[in-house]
């Protein structure tokens, strides 16, 4: 993976929460990284939730001072220049949803080398408006025209909340697949949660393990 | 693929609106509801209905006003500060007897307040939904799936009694992912004759008004109003008992809320303490009858609420005072957590 992993893709389709853990999953491995939160649309469940926890992993939380308050502007982090400026770091950013969440990474695309960046499509077919490759690759499209910045790989993320079952992951397989031909990006990941994790390890390539956040 | 889906909150309203038939939506922005119109703004054009952003919540209100009055279903949406902007288009639409479907998803308030989620219109939502003699049948959901089956639900009564049937959802419904299934009977469409759809020449012109200009006319209308009010309470309440059976305690929450104080209920029942809960889904017509037979049964009630406590008053009358009712809350955008409720409940099993 590059320096830089810019999450994007369509609304609701669990990016904050693989952001969150890539980045756990970095420092890990000893990596320097910081997480950028440039979601402009959504007003709950954003990375600042996780704040206390990726501090507890060493991990630098850069995001705008009024996220989780009740100002209802969609501001940007004042250190998200540290991006492009600080090139001894990784850094995971965490895009906001569907092609206006993706507006905001217009501001720096111009400063990322194309060398230094992996941009992923995070999908989850379980979602109303992408349950079928042809809507995905629209919001795919839509993205990149909006930010200026092309994709480099793509993230199954298909589920179902706590009720996803194995065979619900599975049975999204071939359709990642195909989507994977169509746009030739190749599927980097298949996000499970945990609990899922050991029954689907011999039977999907590059799975990723999540920790889920318990609500209510 | 399974039959389900991952959806907001929002996002279940809009659909599941649509699987109702409702094919014109009009709203202006407001966190956090956002994401019903947004849905709606994609969605609409495919199925040729219509999604206008109005000018206002004023303006949005009226024209749902016009197209109820033509017999199609319709809906807004809003949150707290919008649906007070709202207030004079219910008033008129109970005036005129007109079937619509208003979603508030709560922030907190008074004033502009702020963008998290909140409670504290449930007094707004029963009792003062605008001037006048007037009801609305007012349905809280609690989780994903509810908010889809009572929209549908929503859009039933109203076309059925004539009025405006309100969603109280709060911000954390509207904003929450859980799956779920959109497969759900609609029911019958519902004749209007009182439509003003066209005479083609064949009737008398129809009129959707509500200004009457002698005073007799005006309360025989009322009162009629009222009749159909006084079946909806007999008929149309609704209600979720949990664990009540063997209780002594018994907490009464809605929303948001009751899936809170399931959590503590079940770390209580752990320790062992007798606690149950009774949980209205619809907040206007006030579920009494499950409180007849708790007060006969508990030592105490405790209402979890988001906000300074509203729902207490209906609770009171329903259990004519006969067992001490507390508040166990939390208000301005603030979640009460399992470990508050808890508290309460070990305090009251003292």
């Amino acid at each position: 993976m590059k320096r830089i992993v810019f999450i994007s893709g369509h609304y609701g389709s669990g990016k904050t929460n693989f952001a969150v853990n890539l980045a756990l999953n970095f420092a890990l491995d000893n990596k320097k990284v910081k997480l950028a939160d440039l979601d402009i649309v959504n007003p709950y469940f954003r990375s600042k939730d996780s704040e206390k926890l990726l501090a507890e992993s060493g991990i630098e939380l850069i995001v705008s001072d009024f996220a989780n308050s009740n100002l209802d502007i969609p501001a940007l982090p004042q250190k998200m220049y540290s991006i492009v400026d600080e090139k001894d770091c990784n850094f995971i950013v965490d895009v906001g949803g569907d092609e206006r969440g993706a507006l905001a990474l217009g501001r720096i695309s111009s400063q990322i080398n194309e060398n230094d960046y992996d941009m992923f499509l995070v999908v989850n077919f379980y979602r109303p408006l992408t349950s079928t490759e042809k809507d995905v690759i629209q919001i795919k499209n839509e993205i990149e025209n909006a930010c200026g910045l092309k994709f480099t790989g793509i993230v199954n993320n298909s589920n179902l909340g706590a009720e996803t079952t194995q065979e619900d992951i599975l049975s999204t397989i071939p359709k990642i697949q195909n989507l994977s031909e169509q746009l030739k990006l190749p599927v980097v990941m298949t996000c499970v949660k945990e609990d899922l994790y050991n029954g689907l390890k011999d039977k999907i390539e590059n799975i990723f393990p999540l920790k889920l956040q318990k609500l209510f | 693929m399974s039959e389900k889906v991952l959806m907001k909150g929002n996002e279940a309203i809009a659909e599941a609106a649509l699987k109702a038939g409702c094919k014109h939506y009009f709203g202006y922005p407001i966190t956090p509801q956002t994401e019903i119109a947004a849905y709606m703004a994609k969605r609409m054009p495919k199925i040729g209905g219509t999604f206008l952003q109005a000018e206002s919540e004023i303006a949005a209100i009226n024209m749902v006003y016009g197209v109820s009055s033509a017999g199609k279903r319709v809906m807004t949406s809003s949150s707290s500060p919008g649906i007070s902007l709202k207030s004079e288009g219910l008033s008129y639409l109970a005036g005129a007897d007109l079937p619509a479907l208003v979603v508030n998803v709560q922030r907190g308030g008074p004033g502009l307040g702020g963008i998290q989620p909140s409670q504290s219109d449930y007094f707004q939502a029963t009792k003062g939904g605008g001037h006048g003699d007037f009801r609305m049948i007012v349905l809280a959901p609690a989780s994903v799936s509810e908010m889809a089956h009572l929209t549908v639900k929503g859009f039933d009564l109203a076309d059925k009694y004539r009025m405006t049937a309100m969603i109280l959802a709060d911000g954390t419904l509207g904003q929450m992912m859980e799956p779920v299934s959109m497969d759900f009977d609609v029911k019958e469409t519902y004749e209007k004759p009182w439509a003003t759809d066209g005479t083609k020449g064949k009737r008398e012109k129809n009129v959707v008004n509500s200004l009457f200009l002698d005073p007799q006319t005006l309360e025989d209308k009322v009162f009629e109003r009222y009749e159909r009010y006084k079946k909806i309470e007999e008929n149309e309440t609704l209600y979720e008992n949990y664990l009540m059976n063997d209780a002594e305690i018994c907490i009464v929450a809605f929303g948001i809320s009751a899936r809170v104080s399931k959590n503590a209920i079940d770390e209580a029942r752990k320790m062992g303490v007798k606690v149950g809960m009774i949980r209205p889904i619809t907040l206007w017509p006030f579920p009494k009858k499950p409180f007849k037979d708790a007060v006969t049964k508990v030592k105490k009630i405790i209402t979890v609420e988001m906000s300074m406590g509203q729902m207490i008053e209906d609770v009171k009358l329903a259990s004519e005072c006969k067992v001490p009712v507390e508040l166990c809350n939390r208000t301005g955008g603030m979640i009460p957590t399992p470990e508050q409720v808890l508290q309460a409940i070990l305090k009251a099993n003292k």
